[in-house]
């Protein structure tokens, strides 16, 4: 090092905290930059109007009642797991094992739907599949919750990995149940008799899973931020020797919570297998238990902003998803645009963050 | 190094909107130069409401009568996809129709709110490609008495009694049985020059599942080439998946690393292709040439030519006529084909022996799953009870086998035989 002092073209430091409005106005500065950087690749390769472009977008979602509410259904799955992932994380605990913890729970419905459909009353056998859907996924979160409360492995990489286990037993159970013979597919299950799907409420199929989405919403919201669990949660997540300290018994309140996190996967499992699907196959959580990492992260794990964080990605998701339709373009085109979108959004949490300082800027002024 | 990143982060931040400052005077020039890709779309745009015509029975097919919207499981990547979609682009430009694709299909609700979206968009007539789609497409048909539907592969019409529900496939097994032929000449070639002896005569095969289509199709290609080279025995492996490029390239691998001296293959991505050129091994193909992706081993491909079935559904639709409830395309409906010998892989004569054969196969002359050319347990087969309602249970219900041959795809058009027969080892049946 020598002792000249170099000053670089710019620098970067840490913001203070950001008045709620300059950050939300980061954020749409972010989703704008994204549509138009959307706007321009789309009118390279394909030669349209941007406008047409953006309207493609919103017709995506909004462009008939029945992609409202397909828009609404898929937003009310991914912020239910999303909702489950986030106790773990604001405790430090990084669940990236939702997508497992689905499957536990989806494969457990599917499992009594198959083995009891039509021998128990309809009412029966959906209790018992959510018992059984949140008993599931709540194994699935619980152990690696035990292992790291006793052994300290490194959570991260366990729920990964209960992730391919969960894919495969799936992929497993599919060859046992498979209709016809040796075709590697379930296909609907009681197509006919109905038995243990749920029940359609005020005439509208996607009704009900978005009512459970947003009671789960609400009773996270209670359960994080007003009761002596949640307080402890956060407490464990700021300084585990804080916790232990004041005498929170941190090992249990790390199972205890993974359990709770897995049993809400668990019920969003249930909701994918009953409720729309009525299928299980290895790929039915289209990725959401990732996802859902990014709804909570942008979100800092406010329930409500949830609505918003995932309705965001969603409504992207399927406008992007119109674009390949529209002018005829493959599947990964509209995950590059996806991509596109959630470089932006994630890129803009960085600039709430820090701030970038030029040589000669306003920075001296700090 | 948290520093390092956020700096390099803030530098892409920075140099994109850069980019996007830069470029965006340029957009305005731009539409003209790419339109072709759009056409499609803006062709008939007012084809919205005609979904009544059909019933005043006026005679004239007029194109905009028909709106088609087609499923696909996967995009062009798949070689099983892109057959279909070609298929799609040749009929409805040939017939003037309008079209909507929609790729990337789960085989789950998606489908289903896919086909709605389609019919919400205006479609009368909507197909779907995999055969995960049908139970979906059978919920959007109970919905739309008034669109029609159809699904490739599918076994379900014939017993759902559903009036706008129909299924398809094609006799592919004759497809599969004239490219065995052509592979048991490459093998008898191998023979004669003395490359490898006749007890070395071993093929390889890289299935999906161990279901019905598969079987037939792999059986079909072996009774082919023993009709050549009647010493020939053949492994098959599976994947367990109808598209994994990985899988079926290992599966290619470990039946060449097992001595099979020619692989074929049924499953969806160029593995098994790309690990035979590698290999130097070679290949008989499906769903359409991969002599790009193998030019020194391709031999030829069998493939089902949808259009004959597309256009006969879009007329049918066109003058207010059912559609049958399962439609099976052959050799003379012109919807199995083989493409283009590779004259510099296959033997000699490989065009000859081909077109000799489809003609007697034509003319009923010929049957591939003929009793007297193979045996069970070391036996003839002289009954055989297959799965053709399909349920739960896996019932056998109707005998297949009369007049000396195996009945396939006459009672259902998606394949049914399913006997393992002598000469074939499975490698592994885990799927």
């Amino acid at each position: 090092m020598n002792n000249k002092t170099h000053t670089p073209l710019f620098h970067i430091s840490k913001r203070g905290a950001l008045p709620w409005y300059a950050a939300w106005a980061i954020r749409g500065g972010a989703l704008i930059l994204a549509l138009l950087l959307c706007a321009l690749v789309t009118t390279l390769v394909t030669g349209q109007n941007p406008i047409d472009v953006y309207i493609t977008i919103f017709k995506g979602s909004f462009g008939s009642s029945r992609r409202a509410w397909v828009l609404f259904q898929n937003i009310a799955i991914l912020l239910c797991v999303s909702l489950a992932v986030t106790p773990a994380f604001k405790m430090r605990f990084w669940n990236i094992g939702g997508e497992g913890q689905m499957l536990a729970g989806g494969l457990a419905t599917a499992a009594c739907m198959i083995l009891l459909g039509g021998k128990l009353p309809g009412w029966l056998l959906i209790v018992i599949m959510v018992a059984a859907s949140i008993l599931a996924g709540a194994v699935w979160g619980g152990i690696p919750a035990v292992f790291k409360a006793r052994w300290n492995t490194n959570e991260t990489l366990f729920t990964l990995m209960m992730n391919y286990i969960a894919t495969q037993l799936v992929a497993f159970f599919i060859i046992v149940w498979e209709v016809p013979k040796g075709a590697g597919q379930i296909g609907i299950i009681n197509q006919s008799s109905e038995a243990g799907w749920l029940p359609v409420i005020g005439g509208q199929k996607y009704l009900l899973n978005i009512t459970v989405a947003a009671v789960v919403c609400v009773a996270m919201h209670i359960y994080l931020s007003y009761t002596k669990h949640g307080y402890e949660i956060s407490v464990v997540g700021e300084s585990e020797n804080t916790a232990r300290y004041v005498g929170i018994k941190v090992e249990r309140v790390i199972v205890r919570t993974m359990l709770l996190s897995g049993a809400v996967c668990g019920i969003a499992g249930m909701l994918l297998v009953a409720g729309t699907e009525h299928t299980l196959t290895t790929t039915i959580t289209s990725g959401r238990g990732f996802t859902a990492v990014m709804v909570s992260w942008l979100a800092k794990f406010n329930p409500f902003m949830m609505i918003f964080t995932s309705f965001l990605i969603v409504f992207m998701e399927r406008g992007a998803g119109q674009i390949a339709t529209d002018y005829g373009l493959s599947q990964s085109f509209a995950d590059i645009l996806t991509g596109i979108i959630l470089f932006c959004i994630i890129g803009s949490e960085f600039f709430i963050t820090y701030q970038i300082n030029f040589r000669h800027g306003a920075a001296k002024e700090d | 190094m948290k520093k390092l990143l956020a700096l390099i982060l803030a530098l892409v931040m920075s140099l994109s909107l850069v980019a996007c400052g830069g470029s965006s005077n340029d957009t305005t020039a731009e539409p003209a130069a790419d339109n072709t890709s759009a056409n499609d779309e803006t062709e008939a745009p007012a084809a919205e409401e005609e979904t009544e015509a059909p019933a005043d029975e006026t005679e004239a097919p007029a194109a905009a009568d028909v709106k088609v919207g087609f499923i696909y499981l996967h995009d062009e990547q798949s070689t099983y996809d892109l057959n279909f979609m070609n298929a799609a682009k040749e009929a409805c430009e040939a017939l003037g129709i309008e079209y909507v694709q929609k790729v990337g299909v789960p085989e789950g609700q998606e489908c289903y709110e896919a086909a709605m979206d389609l019919v919400d968009e205006g479609c009368n007539l909507v197909f779907a490609d995999s055969f995960g789609h049908e139970d979906y497409l059978i919920q959007a048909a109970k919905e739309c008495p008034d669109v029609e539907f159809c699904h490739a592969t599918g076994t379900k019409a014939h017993t759902e009694g559903l009036a706008n529900y129909h299924n398809a496939f094609a006799s592919i097994y004759e497809g599969r049985y004239l490219a065995g032929i052509a592979a048991g000449l490459k093998v008898k070639d191998m023979i004669d020059s003395g490359e490898i002896t006749a007890d070395q005569a071993k093929l390889g095969y890289v299935g999906a599942f161990t279901y019905a289509e598969v079987i037939s199709g792999y059986t079909a290609f072996f009774l082919g080439v023993r009709s050549v080279v009647p010493e020939a025995t053949m492994e098959v492996t599976f994947t367990g998946s109808w598209y994994d490029m990985a899988l079926e390239t290992e599966g290619a691998q470990k039946l060449i690393d097992d001595g099979c001296v020619l692989i074929s293959q049924h499953a969806d991505s160029l593995g098994a292709p790309s690990a035979c050129e590698a290999a130097g091994v070679p290949n008989v193909s499906y769903n359409g040439s991969t002599i790009d992706a193998g030019p020194n081993t391709f031999i030829v491909s069998s493939r089902i030519n949808w259009e004959p079935y597309f256009e006969y559904i879009i007329t049918s639709v066109q003058n207010g006529e059912a559609i049958a409830d399962d439609w099976t395309g052959t050799l003379s409906t012109g919807s199995v084909e083989l493409t283009d010998v590779n004259g510099a892989v296959a033997a000699e004569g490989t065009a000859e022996a081909i077109a000799e054969a489809e003609a007697a196969l034509e003319d009923g002359s010929l049957h591939v799953f003929d009793t007297s050319a193979f045996t069970v347990d070391g036996a003839t087969l002289d009954s055989y009870l297959a799965d053709v309602d399909t349920d739960p249970a896996y019932e056998s219900d109707t005998e297949v086998i009369a007049d000396g041959y195996f009945h396939e795809s006459e009672f259902r058009s998606a394949p049914y035989f399913d006997i393992q027969i002598d000469g074939i080892t499975l490698l592994d049946t885990a799927f």
